[in-house]
C-alpha cells in the first residue's frame, strides 16, 4: 500500500532520517517507536509532504508522491494527524472537520464521524482552540478521516492524554480501521498503546531503523530497552 | 461648533472612510493570508479608478443615453479587471517571493513605480475625472440645515454591500473556510488537503479586486492621476495595523476611527499636522496593544 524507499531527510546539513525503507500493507497498522528526538516526526512529515525529503521515494499504490505538495498527497489517499494536533484554533469544531473534506468537495459531515466521536457533535459549534487536549485529538482524527484516506498517519496521538482516554483511543482506532478499511502508520513512545493497535512494530534510533517485529513475536524487553535512555 | 456642522463634518469623513475601508479590507486579507505586504495595492486602486474612467468614456462614445447607469457597469468592471490583474500578478510574480518579506516589500514597491509610469504613459500625468450621473448630484436634506450629498450616501451603500459580501464570502462559503484555514495554519491546511496555491492566487485576486472597487469609489469624490494610489496606501496600512489583522470588524472600526479623526483634525489643523497627530495616536495605541485594537484572542 504505502512504500517508503531509501528515504533521506535533512534539516539544513544535519541528516535526521537516513536510508529508511519500509512498507505499510493494506489494512495493516504499523507502529513507529523511538525515543524523543529520534526522528519520528521528521519521517512522518516527509511522508505527508510538510517537510521536503532529500532523497528516496514515497509511493502509495505505486504512485510516486515524494515531490508532490501535501494537498496532492492527501488527494492520493494519505491523511495526517500531527503531533500537537494543530487544530485550526479560530474555526469551530464543525469547520475544522469540514476543512478536511476537500476530497469529497465539502458538504455535510458524514454521520459515522459523530457516531465514533459523540463529543464532537456536542461541541460542534465551539472554537477548536477552546477544546481540551483529548477532544482536540479526536477532532484532529476526525478531520483526517473525512478525506477518506487509504493510509492514516498519526504522530504520537497519546501524547499529553490521560490513561483512560488512551485506552478509548486505541479501541476507536481499531474499530475505525475495521469499519473504514484503511491502513495506519502511527508513531508512539507508549508500548502498551502500540501493542493494542499495531500488527507490527518498527523501532527507529537516530534516524535509522534498528529493530522490527510482528506483534505476536514481539520481545517487549528488547523494545523497551530501545525506548529507555 | 454647532450640532449641524458636527454632523456634516462626520459625513465628510465618510468618503475617506469608505475608500480606506475597501483598501484596508483587501490589504488585511492578503497580509493575513500570505504575510505579503503589497506596496502596489495603491496602484491597484488607481487601476480600478482608470477602468471606471475608461468605462465612462466608452459609454459616452457608444451609448451616451445610458450615462446615468454607467456606474453599474463600471464598478463590476473595476472589480473584475483588478481581480484578473491581481490573479495574474500572483501567479507570475508575487508567488516567487513568499517567505521573503523584505524582498516582497522591495519587489511590490518596484512594481508600484512601474505601474505609476505605465499610467503616466497611457493616461498622461494630468488628472482625469468622470462625470457624476445627475441622480448622484445634489444633496438630501432630512432636516433644515443638514445637507447630505447624494454621492456620499451612494458610496456608503456600496461599501456596506461590499463589506457584507466579503463577510459572507469569508464566513459562509467553502472558499472562505479554506482562506481562514490557510490564514491560521498554512502547512496544516495543505496537510488536510487544501490546495494552498489556489487559495493564495484567488485571495490575492480578491484583495486586488477590492482595491479596484475602492478606485471606482474614489472617482466619485475625486480626480484620478498616476499617483492617486500613493495618497491612500500609507493610511490603509495604518488602518490594517491599527485594527489588527484577522479581524474584519477591527478593520471597519479602525477605518472609521482613522478617517473621522483625519477629517476632523484637518478641519481644525493643517493636513500634514493632522496626519502627524494621527500617526502619533496610532503609535501610542500600538504601544499598549501591539497586535492592534481588535486583535483576536486565542489560546496558544
Ligand atoms: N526544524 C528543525 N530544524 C532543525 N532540526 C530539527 C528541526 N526539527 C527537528 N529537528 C531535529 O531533528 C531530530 C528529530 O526530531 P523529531 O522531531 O523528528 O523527533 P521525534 O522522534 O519526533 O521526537 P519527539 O518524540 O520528541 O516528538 C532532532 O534531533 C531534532 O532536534
Ligand atoms: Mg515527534
Amino acid at each position: 500500500m504505502l512504500r517508503i524507499d531509501k528515504l533521506d531527510v535533512r534539516y539544513g546539513d544535519s541528516k535526521v532520517i537516513q536510508d529508511v525503507t519500509f512498507e505499510v500493507g493494506t489494512q495493516e497498522c504499523v507502529a513507529l517507536m523511538g525515543r524523543n528526538g529520534m526522528g519520528k516526526t521528521t519521517l512522518l512529515k516527509a511522508i505527508i509532504g510538510m517537510h521536503p525529503s532529500h532523497a528516496g521515494s514515497v509511493r502509495l499504490e505505486s504512485v510516486e508522491l515524494a515531490n508532490l505538495p501535501s494537498y496532492e498527497r492527501v488527494r492520493q489517499g494519505l491523511a495526517f494527524v500531527p503531533q500537537g494536533r494543530m487544530i485550526f484554533p479560530l474555526l469551530t469544531v464543525e469547520q475544522n472537520i469540514q476543512a478536511g473534506m476537500e476530497n469529497s468537495g465539502g458538504g455535510e459531515i458524514p454521520q459515522y464521524v459523530f457516531d465514533f466521536f459523540p463529543v464532537l457533535h456536542e461541541m460542534r459549534l465551539r472554537k477548536g482552540g477552546n477544546l481540551s487536549g483529548g477532544q482536540q485529538q479526536m477532532l484532529a482524527i476526525a478531520r483526517a478521516l473525512v478525506s477518506n484516506p487509504k493510509v492514516l498517519i498519526l504522530d504520537e496521538p497519546t501524547e499529553g492524554i490521560q490513561p483512560s482516554i488512551i485506552k478509548e483511543l486505541a479501541r476507536t482506532l481499531n474499530a475505525l480501521r475495521k469499519e473504514r478499511g484503511f491502513s495506519i502508520l502511527v508513531s508512539e513512545q507508549v508500548l502498551s498503546f502500540a501493542l493494542e493497535v499495531a500488527d507490527r512494530v518498527i523501532v527507529i534510533d537516530r534516524g535509522s531503523f534498528v529493530h522490527e517485529e510482528r506483534r505476536e513475536q514481539l520481545d517487549e524487553e528488547k523494545v523497551k530497552a530501545f525506548l529507555t535512555v | 461648533m454647532s450640532l449641524e456642522i458636527a454632523f456634516m463634518q462626520l459625513f465628510n469623513g465618510v468618503s475617506l472612510f469608505t475608500i480606506l475601508l475597501l483598501m484596508a479590507l483587501g490589504l488585511a486579507i492578503v497580509f493575513g493570508l500570505m504575510g505579503v505586504i503589497n506596496m502596489a495595492h495603491g496602484e491597484l486602486m488607481a487601476l480600478g479608478a482608470y477602468v471606471t474612467y475608461l468605462t465612462a468614456l466608452a459609454f459616452q462614445a457608444v451609448a451616451p443615453g445610458a450615462m446615468e447607469i454607467y456606474l453599474f457597469v463600471a464598478i463590476p468592471m473595476a472589480f473584475g479587471v483588478t481581480f484578473l490583474f491581481g490573479y495574474v500578478l500572483e501567479k507570475g510574480f508575487i508567488c516567487w517571493f513568499y517567505n521573503r518579506p523584505l524582498d516582497t516589500l522591495l519587489a511590490t514597491w518596484g512594481l508600484s513605480l512601474i505601474l505609476q509610469q505605465a499610467y503616466r504613459s497611457i493616461f498622461g500625468a494630468q488628472e482625469v475625472s468622470v462625470p457624476l450621473p445627475t441622480w448622484l448630484t445634489g444633496a438630501w436634506e432630512p432636516v433644515d440645515g443638514i445637507q447630505l450629498p447624494l454621492n456620499r450616501i451612494f458610496i456608503i451603500g456600496l461599501t456596506i454591500v461590499v463589506a457584507v459580501s466579503v463577510y459572507l464570502l469569508l464566513y459562509r462559503t467553502r472558499w472562505g473556510l479554506r482562506m481562514r484555514a490557510v490564514t491560521q495554519n498554512r502547512a496544516m491546511s495543505a496537510a488536510v488537503g487544501i490546495d494552498t496555491k489556489k487559495v493564495d492566487a484567488r485571495t490575492f485576486a480578491l484583495g486586488s479586486g477590492l482595491a479596484g472597487i475602492a478606485g471606482a469609489v474614489f472617482t466619485m469624490v475625486g480626480s484620478t492621476n498616476p499617483g492617486t494610489g500613493q495618497l491612500y496606501i500609507v493610511d490603509s496600512f495604518i488602518v490594517v495595523v491599527f485594527g489588527g489583522v484577522q479581524s474584519l470588524i477591527g478593520t471597519v472600526m479602525s477605518a472609521f476611527a482613522i478617517a473621522q479623526t483625519q477629517t476632523s483634525l484637518e478641519y481644525l489643523l493643517s493636513g500634514s499636522l493632522a496626519k502627524a497627530t494621527i500617526l502619533l495616536l496610532v503609535i501610542v495605541v500600538l504601544y499598549f496593544r501591539p497586535n492592534g485594537l481588535f486583535a483576536v484572542k486565542q489560546r496558544s
